[in-house]
């Protein structure tokens, strides 16, 4: 892809982040049989369960070092590894590439020009996965930039559960973390990513997601710490019949600012879909919470948006932007938002059963976050609860 | 079986702060163990202020005068402290909580150490998935703070109002709820505006009521008078002094 024109005219570069300060070093494969136990633990902090799989992807820095498809699937002819490879070895993946979602910012445009890897995974048609992929990006070095680019391919009438943790050892770095998912027709995606940055880490994920006609798409998004600046725009096309569910879980606190959102464009007729995001804010964070619903002319669809806040802090902010854009009189697209903070009442009443104030806090806070776990499939949800409690405990 | 006293409130003045008035004035109040005491009185005389004092709920300020649990002064200790050492209040009209009523019931099981008891038994069950009152309806509200208070098994269990605003059915679970804590030898204060409930548990296991009238107790003594004269008169028999 020539990026020449495209980069000019798209240096829009939210929070001003300088992409150019950081380390970009060199992609590269070096396979190892076993993971070392060290990066097994840290997967295991934020999530993933790399030897529980179906399959899984590790990554580290710049360098994959470690994927595997269990046997009985690659006989069905599930495939994971790198996108390099695939992009070499496939031809027709470079029908998937930017298709999803175009390179319209700096941080996209930076990821297509530096690109370091990424995962593809592909489920051919009518192949059902009993476990989740489990994929995890990890930096290690400081001041290291993490541009990938992710390809997901779901095929008509196909199953699978996607878990990717991302994190970083090291206290400054940039990720950049661009991903397509083409969900099938009747095919069903349930993608979970769990982040958990440190303190001084710009994060910027772009994401575009197909959902082809009775394709169904969840989302559920665990930030444990987001760094010190994240922005992330989530955009779903979807097609007759088909559903999306955006789950955002944010915990943010220290001086981090985070926008946050999604937007999904009603294409077919029958389509469906939710926003949901749930946040809380703690010390000097100031969040963002955006959603848009598009219905496009004549489609008759049905969305719902939700952004709630949780101020934990008198110096926190919070700010709720839901849109909704319809040009069509079939659709039905409706949104609430709530910003506020744990009342003395709830406080004291929780005191009075004899939970100490913080107990009280961290009860109310893991009450507020529990949303959209009845939309994963049982075998994750366990995972996804432990996540939620180290949130709440963890304030 | 001697009896031993478990609160003991001495010359108890509170109010809240930086506002002149008293709330309460001058209570002196003694429970034994294991027994049930009521405390009636008008609209506005103080009931709820006393039993969020004992439990150490804010804003309530003690300005003079002691509570003492289990001969320990607990004046200044903060609510969960009291509530370990055994006192339990089912709240008048308790707030939402948005947690699921399951998650709470079982994170104050495994901190009382208490058996699990059943749901169906407070007609409770249909609610346990839900956020803590939000959308129960009345009868609903107070038979699961009264399921939640018998959680804590406490020594003394202080009930606010667990009779107003409820239907007949909910009233007799709420009695034999109460009965419970009293077969459990539990000392219980309770707190009722016309003494309606007091006719499922039946009057002979109180052993003293009292009545408030503007922030201070004017009679405490025998059940059965006092109530007479309470659904006779009204409580301006007591303003002038019987």
């Amino acid at each position: 892809m020539r990026l020449g024109r495209e980069y000019k005219m798209n240096r829009r570069n939210k929070y001003e982040v300088d992409f150019r300060k950081y380390d970009y070093g060199e992609e590269r494969i070096n396979l190892v049989r076993s993971l070392p136990k060290e990066y097994l633990e840290k997967a295991k902090d934020i999530g993933v369960n790399i030897e529980e799989g179906d399959g899984a992807y590790f990554q580290i820095d710049h360098n994959i070092i470690y994927r595997k498809e269990v046997d009985r699937l690659k006989k069905e002819g599930v495939i994971i590894m790198s996108i390099k490879e695939a992009l070499e070895k496939l031809k027709w993946v470079e029908g998937y590439y930017w298709k999803a979602l175009r390179p319209e910012d700096e941080a996209s445009v930076v990821a297509e020009k530096y690109r370091r890897n990424g995962y593809f995974i592909y489920i051919p048609p009518g192949v059902k996965l009993k476990r989740p992929i489990q994929t995890c990006l990890l930096i290690s070095r400081q001041r290291l930039a993490q541009p990938v680019h992710n390809i997901i391919i779901v095929g008509d009438g196909a199953e699978a559960t996607l878990i990717t943790g991302c994190t970083a050892l090291v206290e400054e770095a940039l990720h950049i973390g661009v991903s397509e998912f083409y969900v099938g027709k009747d095919a069903k995606m349930t993608f979970i990513m769990i982040h958990n940055w440190s303190s001084k880490t710009h994060v910027r994920p772009r994401t575009g997601v197909i959902v082809e006609d009775g394709g169904i798409f969840v989302n559920y998004y665990i930030n444990m710490r987001p760094g010190i600046t994240l922005q992330m725009m989530p955009k779903v096309i979807l097609h007759g019949g088909a559903r999306a569910y955006l789950t955002s879980i944010i915990r943010s606190g220290g001086d981090a600012l985070v926008d946050i959102g999604g937007r999904i464009v009603f294409v077919g007729n029958g389509s469906r879909g939710e926003i949901v995001t749930r946040s809380i804010i703690a010390d000097r964070a100031n969040v963002i919470m955006r959603g848009i619903l598009e219905a496009k002319e004549n489609v008759n669809a049905i969305g719902h948006l939700e952004c709630r806040g949780l101020l934990l802090s008198d110096k926190a902010k919070a700010t709720a932007i839901p849109q909704l854009e319809s040009k069509s009189m079939l659709a039905n697209l409706t949104h609430e938002a709530a910003i506020g903070r744990i009342s003395d009442e709830e406080l004291n009443y929780l005191m009075a059963k004899g939970f100490t104030e913080e107990e009280a806090v961290s009860i109310i806070v893991r009450g507020f976050l529990e949303t959209g776990l009845e939309l994963l499939p049982e075998n994750v949800r366990l995972g996804v609860k432990i996540i939620l409690d180290a949130i709440s405990k963890g304030l | 079986m001697i009896n031993i006293t478990l609160l003991e409130i001495n010359d108890l003045w509170v109010k809240i702060p930086d506002q002149k008035e008293y709330l309460l004035r001058n209570i002196d109040l003694r429970i034994n163990d294991g027994e049930v005491h009521v405390l009636m009185g008008p609209n506005g005389s103080g009931k709820s202020t006393l039993l969020k004092t004992i439990m150490g709920i804010p804003p309530y300020e003690v300005v003079r005068g002691s509570i003492k649990f289990m001969g320990k002064d607990i004046t200044k200790l903060k609510p969960y402290e009291r509530a370990k050492m055994g006192i339990g209040l089912a709240f008048q009209s308790p707030p939402r909580i948005y947690v699921k009523a399951n998650y709470i019931v079982e994170l104050m099981t495994r901190k009382f150490r208490t058996q699990r008891i059943p749901y169906s038994r407070f007609g409770i069950q249909h609610l346990i998935e839900r956020n803590l009152y939000e959308g129960f309806s009345g009868g609903e509200i107070k038979r699961m703070e009264l399921y939640i208070t018998l959680i804590q098994r406490p020594k003394l269990a202080l009930l606010d109002e667990p009779d107003s605003g409820v239907d007949v059915d909910s009233l007799s679970i709420i009695a034999e709820g109460i009965k419970e804590l009293i077969e459990n030898r539990s000392a219980v204060l309770l707190v009722t505006h016309l003494g309606y409930i007091l006719k499922f548990i039946g009057l002979e296991v109180v052993n003293r009521l009292h009545v408030m009238i503007d922030g201070t107790i004017v009679y405490s003594g025998n059940a059965e008078k006092a109530l007479e004269i309470i659904l006779s008169e009204g409580y301006d028999a007591f303003r002038e002094g019987i």
